[in-house]
């Protein structure tokens, strides 16, 4: 109410619609041309510092798509709980619950595949609980129930299992986690173009979870949550439904990045995922989705992930200390979280 | 305004209370609107405007009184209820996401669906955006792409863009509480403008605004709450602004006569 009587001239108004909508493109594209950047960047120390182009091959390529996959479900599942504004602290964790679950399942005799559907649905409870508790107990911030679900969640793991690690898992398991598609070759040979089963999987997710957040009413409205709750309260939508979805779906997606990993490891680990929270919050944060709310896409999510995969991979090649990747890391997120905020305020004129 | 004799009014409200524990908000209102007409309602800081159409819409629940709605008792039970029955209200920014483009806002919770290979509900993008375009023509709203994110609106925009999201969907009454405070000159007067094209529509209008030159100039009629009661009930074109504001400060109307009684 303060800013009363200023009418502004038409044309700086006009200029600062334009500008908005290049701060519209630059939230869709910005993202790709921060990993573009940095693979420049990484190929032009390289051949300067090592006189080799290593990093740019198709071979190092296939490497950083290997190196991405069972984390990738986590970050989409992130993002879902940060586009309506919250956070999932206990991705890691249900992780492993589920991990531990499908592997035990498996030892259990149960096939490969309901196996999976255990360890699916082990997550999704998980998630369910999360959901419950902030939307029925009303809990102040979804940190609250997510915080203790990290705790719940290992604990179960670590009762089911012992603490110990069970080794092998079926060869389903192996073929999501760790197999090879060979391009243009029916066998794979040496030579052939290999491209990780595991990546497929997670590029079928990530192409599916967009359709869904932008094609289908339920995806808009948990776009709306995240926006503007009230106005989504006001519009019919049920918010408690939307949010308790979403940390569901949240925990199913763990349950399927525990799958991949069992099959990469070939095993049921009770630490796993430990701090994998942080990853897949920084994946986010970095593929330009706000803690705010209502922002960002799973494309951004994707480029995020790449992002954080070709650091690591960059830096080794480089022969770089490999605790100057978390330093990057942190540096990148303390960037984009900046551009967030700028982007905010030239919104609010 | 005439009113068919064997028609009901639009919406009435009797015997309207409201206490907040000790906080009597409200007291004994009744209140007519009739279609087509657009109703100011003003008074003081304080004096029950709000909490009123919050009762209207749903929000509050009064207790005492009812709510006839075309001459049939209602209870809404959340907004969500008296919009189904063709209330809307326009909040001040409320109500509208700004990460979300306009025709999104206003087709927000209610998406018309279209299957795709029979398999998949998807939502129907054409008939948002048309939907959206020809709504925003009809009520000569300027604003040339509905694909535009509410965030990158002026205020004026966003004010319209809610009063049409508002009527979009057979609205037959809007309330409006303050719409033209947080907005420069000029857009205020395109709000009125949109006002006014709502009565023209068909749709009645309620009015909440501190700016009575905005009141007088749009409203057919001028009701003013005084702590909670309703002091008067008056014709736009038999009343003036001196007489609502006395009414609206106290000096004039049941609340001083009480006083003069009071003070002998
Ligand atoms: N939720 C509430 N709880 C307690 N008191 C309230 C509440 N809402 C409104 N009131 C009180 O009711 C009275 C009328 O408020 P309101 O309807 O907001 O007035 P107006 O909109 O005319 O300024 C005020 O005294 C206000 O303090
Ligand atoms: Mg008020």
């Amino acid at each position: 109410m303060s800013q009363s009587g200023t009418t502004p001239a038409a044309t700086p108004a006009k200029t600062a619609v334009q500008l908005r909508g290049l701060g519209e493109l630059f939230e869709r594209v910005g993202i790709l041309i921060v990993l573009l950047v940095l693979i420049a960047l990484i190929t032009i120390v390289e051949r300067l510092a090592n006189g080799t182009a290593y990093f740019l091959s198709i071979e190092n390529f296939s490497n950083i798509a290997r190196q991405i996959p069972w984390q990738a479900p986590l970050a989409l599942g992130e993002f879902l709980a940060i586009l309506t504004a919250g956070i999932d602290l206990s991705v890691g964790s249900v992780l492993a619950l589920a991990m531990m679950s499908t592997v035990i399942a498996a030892h259990a005799g149960v096939p490969a595949i309901p196996a999976m559907l255990i360890g699916l649905a082990v997550g999704a409870a998980c998630g369910a609980v999360n959901g419950l508790a902030l939307t029925r107990l009303r809990l102040p911030h979804p940190f609250i129930p997510t915080l203790a679900m990290v705790y719940i969640a290992r604990g179960l793991t670590n009762l089911l299992s012992n603490g110990t690690p069970i080794l092998r898992v079926p060869w389903e398991f192996r073929v999501l986690g760790a197999g090879n598609v060979c391009l243009f070759t029916f066998e794979c040979t040496p030579t052939s173009l290999r491209i990780p089963v595991p990546f497929i999987v997670v590029v079928l997710l990530f192409v599916g979870f967009g359709i869904f957040l932008t094609r289908t009413r339920t995806g808009r409205h948990i776009y709306a949550v995240g926006g503007n709750p009230q106005a989504a309260l006001y519009s019919g939508i049920n918010v408690n439904k939307i949010l308790t979805l979403v940390y569901i779906l949240s925990g199913a997606l763990a349950a399927v990045g525990a799958i991949l990993l069992a099959g990469r490891t070939n095993s049921g680990e009770p630490q796993a995922g430990v701090g994998t929270e942080l990853v897949a919050i920084a994946a986010v944060i970095i593929g330009g989705a706000s803690f705010f709310g209502g922002r960002g896409n799973v494309f951004g999510v994707f480029i995020g992930l790449v992002i954080m995969g070709v650091i690591g991979n960059g830096l080794n090649i480089l022969g770089v200390q490999p605790f100057w990747q978390q330093v990057a890391i942190g540096v990148i997120i303390l960037l984009v979280a900046t551009l967030d905020v700028v982007r905010r305020r030239t919104n609010r004129t | 305004m005439m009113e068919n004799a064997s028609q009901p009014p639009l919406i009435e409200l009797r015997g309207i209370s409201k206490y907040f524990g000790p906080v009597r908000a409200l007291e004994n209102v009744n209140l007519v609107v009739n279609r087509r007409q657009v109703v100011g309602l003003v008074g003081d800081n304080g004096a029950g405007k709000s909490t009123l159409m919050k009762i209207l819409t749903g929000a509050y629940q009064p207790t005492f009184g009812e709510i006839l709605l075309e001459g049939r008792p209602v209870h809404f039970a959340s907004p969500h209820e008296s919009r189904l029955a063709g209330i809307e209200m326009v909040y001040q920014d409320l109500a509208l996401a700004g990460n979300l483009s306009i025709a999104a806002n206003i087709y927000l919770g209610r998406e018309p669906i279209k299957r795709q290979w029979g398999l998949f509900r998807f939502m129907d993008e054409k008939r948002i955006e048309n939907g959206s375009r020809e709504l925003l023509e009809r009520l000569k709203i300027n604003i040339p792409n509905v694909k535009a994110r509410v965030e990158n609106l002026s205020g004026g925009q966003r004010q319209s863009v809610a009063i049409a999201r508002a009527t979009a969907f057979n609205a037959k009454l809007v309330i409006m509480d303050e719409p033209t405070a947080a907005l420069a000159v000029k857009e205020v007067a395109k709000v009125l403008e949109t006002v006014l094209n709502l009565r023209a529509h068909g749709v009645a209008v309620i009015l909440i605004s501190h700016r009575m030159q905005d009141v007088m100039s749009v409203a057919d009629r001028i009701i003013v709450l005084y702590e909670g009661a309703k002091v008067a009930d008056l014709e736009r074109s038999k009343t003036n602004l001196d007489e609502i504001v006395a009414y609206i400060v106290g000096s004039k109307g049941s609340a001083a006569q009480a006083r003069a009684v009071a003070e002998g």
